[in-house]
């Protein structure tokens, strides 16, 4: 499958399944999409059916270029991927590896942010913090099921995890006494709203976490109206400072600072490029998940705004390399050369299989978006999956299970989405969440053509974008 | 060649052949939580 468009002057034509990117000049990206069922297309031919714009030589030199692509297999590459899934899936389902996990150290949070997924940390559920004893069999359990995987994740969320900060550290004490006996590498996340957020707590931080994701909208205004404390002011002056210092201590690397833009700052561009100014390099912005009745509902009349915003994004993320000032937007990475193989790509996020999470009783959902839903209770640390169908409903779903994702160009990059968005949106996890997947390939063509506005860049390369990987 | 520039990547095809080995990143873990962002990560198989 060719995908073919236009941005910020670049010709960009994608191979989707061999994963090759071509910029090319006019006359290739007009005879590239004519050329697929035609490989010896006569030039007279040519030459009408592109308007009769092109001279004979420069028509015979771009035919003869995409026809060594076709031969190399960069071009026009056929879909030979799903019979491979199709066993990768089977092996999942027989030996399932657990290798990541979401472990809900608190079911309580001290702001009340009010697009919160977790409803204030709760979840649907009741407010509870996760005791060292459960955590401890948590990770028990993520050592047990990891097979061979060397390197194990895990995210201390919430809620809040910083309200309970002191099972948090107690917890990576003990993973740390296990690696060297299990021969594994914990890899500690620690996701915040920043309130409690102090010095101590960041010297542990900067020590033993791998990446640390600081929960901040962007402008003051926009925070505080989404991110209200119990009593009803803003977080911004509270956490603003403590996140300043904790990318300083960083030096800039494996952190994030994370936002949610909503239909009430639909120019989240402006959020983006806020946070950058402050001094942030590393940053995520992503569009807020609700129910559509909510008010601060991302809406499909919204689309052309938040579609136009990621253009000015993507153009300033630019001018502002080229001039030596670094940002990364998470949503713009895209590792073209040593992305991920086409096993990763065709099995998604692992949700339900490699990656699970974990409720502060020892509950197992398939991720931290499903906690405290009762139809997708897999089982517990203590007794393992007990819900065999639901383990094997998301060791199966995969981009060919899902009917619309096999002709999107995207499916590569994305990996058929996220499958909570999908259940919430079609009530199937192999559904499509269609308002996310227009933002997805927007920002993936942004990606894309900013990789091709930089390639030449001499600096490009040295300063990285932010892979979160620790050492190990 | 005169009118295509190809970026360097990855090709999907020859990576069926070591791929799977499942050390790189789960994109969760990262900055999203709420969308899937496969693409954004790197590989980390040593004998790729």
């Amino acid at each position: 499958m060719i995908h073919q468009y236009k941005s910020n002057g670049f010709n960009i034509v994608l191979d989707v399944e061999s994963g090759a990117v071509h910029i090319v000049d006019d006359v290739a990206y007009d005879l590239i999409p004519l050329m697929e069922e035609r490989p010896d297309i006569d030039i007279r031919e040519a030459a009408s059916l592109t308007g009769n714009k092109y001279g004979e030589e420069e028509l015979k030199e771009a035919i003869s270029e995409i026809n060594r692509l076709r031969e190399e297999g960069t071009l026009y590459a056929k879909d030979i991927y799903e019979p491979y899934v199709d066993k990768f899936s089977e092996s999942k389902a027989k030996d399932p590896v657990v290798k990541a996990m979401c472990l809900h150290i608190a079911h309580d949070c001290n702001l009340r942010c009010k697009y919160c997924f977790a409803e204030e940390g709760e979840y649907h559920g009741r407010r509870a913090l996760m005791s060292f004893e459960v955590g401890a069999k948590a990770l028990d359990y993520l050592i047990e099921h990891s097979g061979n995987r060397r390197n194990l994740e895990v995210d201390f969320f919430g809620g809040e995890p910083t309200m309970n900060f002191e099972v948090v550290k107690k917890l990576v004490e003990y993973g740390r006494s296990k690696e060297k006996e299990f021969n594994k590498n914990f890899r500690f996340t620690l996701t915040t709203n920043g309130v409690l957020l102090n010095d101590e707590m960041l010297e542990f931080a900067n020590k033993e976490m791998g990446n640390l994701v600081l929960s901040i909208d962007g402008r003051k205004e926009v925070n505080d109206r989404m991110r209200p404390t119990a009593t009803g002011t803003g977080s911004y002056d509270i956490i603003l400072p403590k996140f300043l210092k904790a990318a300083e201590l960083r030096e800039q690397k494996n952190y994030y600072v994370r936002g949610t833009y909503t239909h009430y700052n639909r120019d989240f561009a402006a959020d983006v490029l806020h946070l950058n100014d402050l001094g942030f390099e590393q940053i995520s912005v992503e569009p807020v998940v609700c129910d559509p009745k909510e008010p601060y509902a991302l809406k499909e009349e919204d689309l052309d705004t938040l579609l136009e915003q990621y253009d000015i994004l993507a153009e300033e993320v630019i001018k502002r390399r080229k001039s030596g000032k670094f940002i990364n937007f998470f949503h713009f990475m895209i590792d073209l050369k040593g992305g991920p193989c086409i096993a990763k790509r065709l099995s998604g996020c692992g949700s339900g299989g490699e990656y699970i999470s974990v409720t502060p009783w020892g509950d197992i959902y398939p991720c931290h978006q499903f906690t405290g839903e009762e139809k997708f209770l897999m089982g517990n640390v203590f007794e393992g999956i007990k819900n065999d169908k639901i383990a094997a409903l998301f060791a199966s779903s995969n981009v060919y299970t899902k009917e619309e994702c096999k002709a999107c160009f995207a499916k590569f990059y994305c990996s058929g989405g996220c499958a909570a968005n999908s259940y919430h949106a079609t009530g199937d996890i192999n559904g499509n969440y269609t308002l996310g997947c227009t933002l997805q390939r927007k920002r993936i063509e942004c990606a894309i053509m900013i990789k091709a506005a930089l390639a030449d860049e001499e600096d490009f390369n040295d300063k990285q974008e932010n892979t979160s990987i620790a050492a190990d | 060649m005169k009118h295509i520039r190809t970026l360097n990547t990855r090709d999907y095809k020859k990576s069926m052949a070591k791929g799977g080995c499942g050390e790189c990143q789960t994109s969760c873990q990262s900055a999203c939580k709420t969308s899937c962002t496969v693409g954004n990560q790197s590989c980390e198989n040593k004998k790729r």
